[in-house]
């Protein structure tokens, strides 16, 4: 087959990454000044404004972002369409990165991250929150034993341990040997699960609002809350995949994959459609269309996501020649990528208005470089990744000279 | 092994069929409040604002000291919300009305947490730190705390504060209903005990809250027609009596359904005896195996169609 997957040969030092380890440290200092000073020391959140930027990027965006991970995962190993292997590992990929970092996210945001684990056994049934912990906690480690044959395919019989470590080399070995031969049978268990637990969360998170109806704005407030969410997040997923593929390959200088990219594409064209239709139907049928000239900063917000997030990329998507074009398929894909983070920000901070204290507020430079740091940290290892381990397709011929 | 698969599949569809089958219509949302807890009532019309109330809080629940003193009145000057160091604060708005002496006449508004008889909080929880006792008082315990602050999101009286300054061992910090003492010591809230004005009337719940009817009935002239909090958000354990409309006041509008109902609604149709999940893991595993039959043949590798 022709999507054998090989570790990329590149200079791995390049100036972007340079750039990528600077933004490390600044997100690095912003979170040891919260560990030494609080939440309240890097961050403008308040008791009207508990949620900012921390929980509407780095977990709720992060968390969507990252369906690139189950839906690939369905549409090459559960209905059997392996023509679109090339693109699973990569998704994978940057779902385990995302969702790692969705943890990382949520342990500078919570007030006592040394007791994240807490959930585990304190259980609330009623609570929404605990129902999205536990399937992210599940899907995480799902995702990393859905990863792990990459490694073994990797470093089978190959241990090389550097130092006193190479006592370990048999040992490590045997695991990796015995990892090759029970995952493979075992492993439809987990890509199942994956996409079961990646559907409950998905909706749940959209779930967390609905106990706030005075809080949020009419616009995003409704009882499919949860529907829409994980309908974009569908939708997202082989946006998201193009998205960072066009950019890991851009970035890399290999094969630009289109001919996996434009069809996948294809079925973006239902999947947003569906969500559009959902969308723009819930709005006539609450009647909250009467908000959308108000001219207030919620309502431009709401406009902006659903015009040139949602409306914008899916006629782009409806042109073949778009589809067609790197340049036109990358453009699209990027404004759902985009347009899916700007609606989780809308619904946990731009459309969020505590009704008493009218209360406003903006991130603060601590709260955007710990994000930014964050988002660095993530493609930083990304390409440590990709240039290790086999996770992007063999390049067939080199593209530029 | 393919053979196992196959009748593994086989019997998971089966067995998520008969689950989905048998999973009951989304049951009706069950209030859990407790039937005849205890409350308080503000008479707004009898506040002085002579924060004694807020003195006393203080005092019993062991609070750092304000920056101004209690008897520093000018801090009504500007109106406060509770913080990580005070659960109840009192607020002075001025209406149209005047007094014999041309006198603005004031209302004083004492804050603190409503103590909701079904509780955003206490479903919002993720590891039930806050709970509603069978007394009534919502009640926090730091010790399963973790910090994510949804309680704070979902409270629709914004009233739960946090500790932002505390970097490992925060605390949301709101009016206890002085659990403690009322429950075990049998005495009554400091604020209520402490009130020069009997502005706060503290007893069952069904108890004050006759007494508030009563009230009405017995002058209406004096008081507005609405009980705030025998309904709202389903009904709070501390309720409140005015002569001027609530919304003058600083008290928000809010629906008399619960706030918790709805998500709850939704995620335990969806979710009981985890059905959806177990019936989406059949299907999915019924169509994994029928695409793995074909996996043999040559279109397995056919591309996507057409572009």
């Amino acid at each position: 087959m022709s999507h054998q997957a090989a570790p990329v040969k590149a200079k791995f030092w390049t100036p972007g990454v340079v750039v990528l380890a600077v933004l490390m440290a600044a997100g690095g200092g912003a979170i040891i000044a919260r560990f030494i000073g609080g939440i309240g020391y890097v961050s403008n959140l308040t008791t009207a404004r508990p949620w900012g930027l921390w929980i509407g990027v780095d977990v709720a965006s992060g968390v969507a972002l990252a369906a690139g991970g189950f839906t690939t995962a369905f549409l090459a190993h559960i209905i059997g369409r392996h023509y679109y292997e090339a693109v699973v590992r990569p998704a994978l990929l940057t779902a385990m990165l995302g969702y790692t970092f969705v943890v990382l996210g949520l342990l500078v945001d919570i007030g006592r991250s040394w007791a994240i684990w807490k959930p585990m056994l304190y259980w609330n049934p009623t609570s929404v929150l605990f129902e999205v912990a536990m399937c992210v906690m599940f899907y995480l480690n799902v995702l990393y034993l859905e990863f792990l044959p990459i490694v073994v395919e990797r470093f089978k019989g190959r241990v090389n341990l550097p130092g006193p470590l190479a006592a370990l080399n048999a040992p490590v070995d045997g695991l990796l040997r015995l990892a090759d031969a029970v995952l493979p049978k075992i492993m439809w268990v987990f890509i199942i699960l994956g996409v079961v637990l990646s559907c409950m969360h998905q909706s749940s998170l959209g779930s967390l609002m609905l106990i706030a109806p005075t809080k949020l704005h009419p616009l995003w407030y409704t009882p499919i809350l949860p529907l829409l969410f994980l309908t974009s997040a569908i939708a997202v997923g082989y946006p998201m995949v193009v998205f960072e593929t066009t950019l890991a390959t851009t970035s890399l200088k290999l094969d630009s994959e289109m001919k996996v990219l434009t069809p996948l594409t294809r079925i973006t064209i239902f999947l947003l459609g569906l969500y559009l239709a959902l969308k723009v139907g819930d709005m006539v049928v609450r009647g909250t269309y009467v908000y959308l000239l108000d001219g207030t900063a919620q309502t431009n917000a709401f406009l902006v996501e659903l015009i040139f997030g949602v409306i914008v990329p899916w006629l782009m998507l409806l042109s073949p020649a778009v589809r067609r074009s790197r340049r036109g398929l990358f453009i699209a894909c990027t404004l759902i990528v985009v347009g899916v983070l700007v609606n989780r920000l809308n619904v946990f901070v731009v459309g969020y208005r505590p009704p008493i204290s009218e209360a406003n507020y903006f991130p603060s430079i601590g709260e955007i470089l710990v994000t930014v740091g964050l988002i660095a940290t993530l493609m930083f290892i990304y390409r440590f990744i990709i240039t290790h381990l086999p996770v992007l397709a063999r390049p067939e011929q080199e593209v530029r000279p | 092994m393919g053979i196992n698969r196959r009748d593994f599949f086989k019997i998971l569809t089966a067995a998520g069929t008969a689950a989905a089958g048998s999973a009951r219509p989304a049951r009706a949302w069950q209030s859990r409040a407790p039937s005849d807890p205890v409350g308080c009532l503000v008479d707004l019309t009898r506040c002085i604002g002579c924060r004694k109330c807020e003195e006393a809080c203080n005092r019993v629940n062991g609070l750092p000291a304000p920056d101004r003193r209690f008897e520093d009145l000018t801090v009504l000057d500007r109106n406060r919300r509770p913080d990580e160091r005070t659960y109840t604060v009192v607020n002075r708005y001025t209406s149209e009305m005047i007094d014999e002496r041309d006198q603005l006449i004031p209302t004083f508004v004492k804050l603190q947490c409503m103590h909701c008889q079904d509780p955003a909080c206490a479903s919002a929880c993720i590891v039930g730190a806050l709970s509603k006792k069978e007394n009534g008082a919502v009640h926090y315990d730091v010790s399963k705390c973790i910090g994510c602050r949804y309680c704070m999101v979902a409270c629709p009286f914004e009233i739960p504060a946090y500790e932002y300054h505390d970097p490992i061992t925060p605390r949301v910090m709101k009016c206890t209903f002085c659990y403690e003492r009322v429950q075990t010591e049998n005495k009554l809230p400091g604020c209520a005990e402490i009130c020069p004005v009997e502005a706060i009337t503290f007893g069952r719940r069904s108890d004050i809250l006759a007494e508030a009817k009563r009230r009405i009935k017995n002058n209406p002239g004096r008081y507005i027609d609405h009980v705030y909090g025998e309904k709202e958000v389903g009904g709070t354990s501390w309720m409140y009596l005015s002569g001027v409309p609530f919304e003058k006041l600083g008290f928000n509008s809010l629906p008399e359904t619960p706030m918790p109902r709805l998500a709850e609604t939704i995620q335990h149709s969806l979710f009981s005896y985890l059905w959806s999940p177990i019936v989406l893991f059949g299907m999915l595993g019924g169509v994994m195996w029928a695409s793995k039959d074909k996996g043999d043949r040559a279109d397995n590798h056919k591309d996507g169609g057409d572009r």
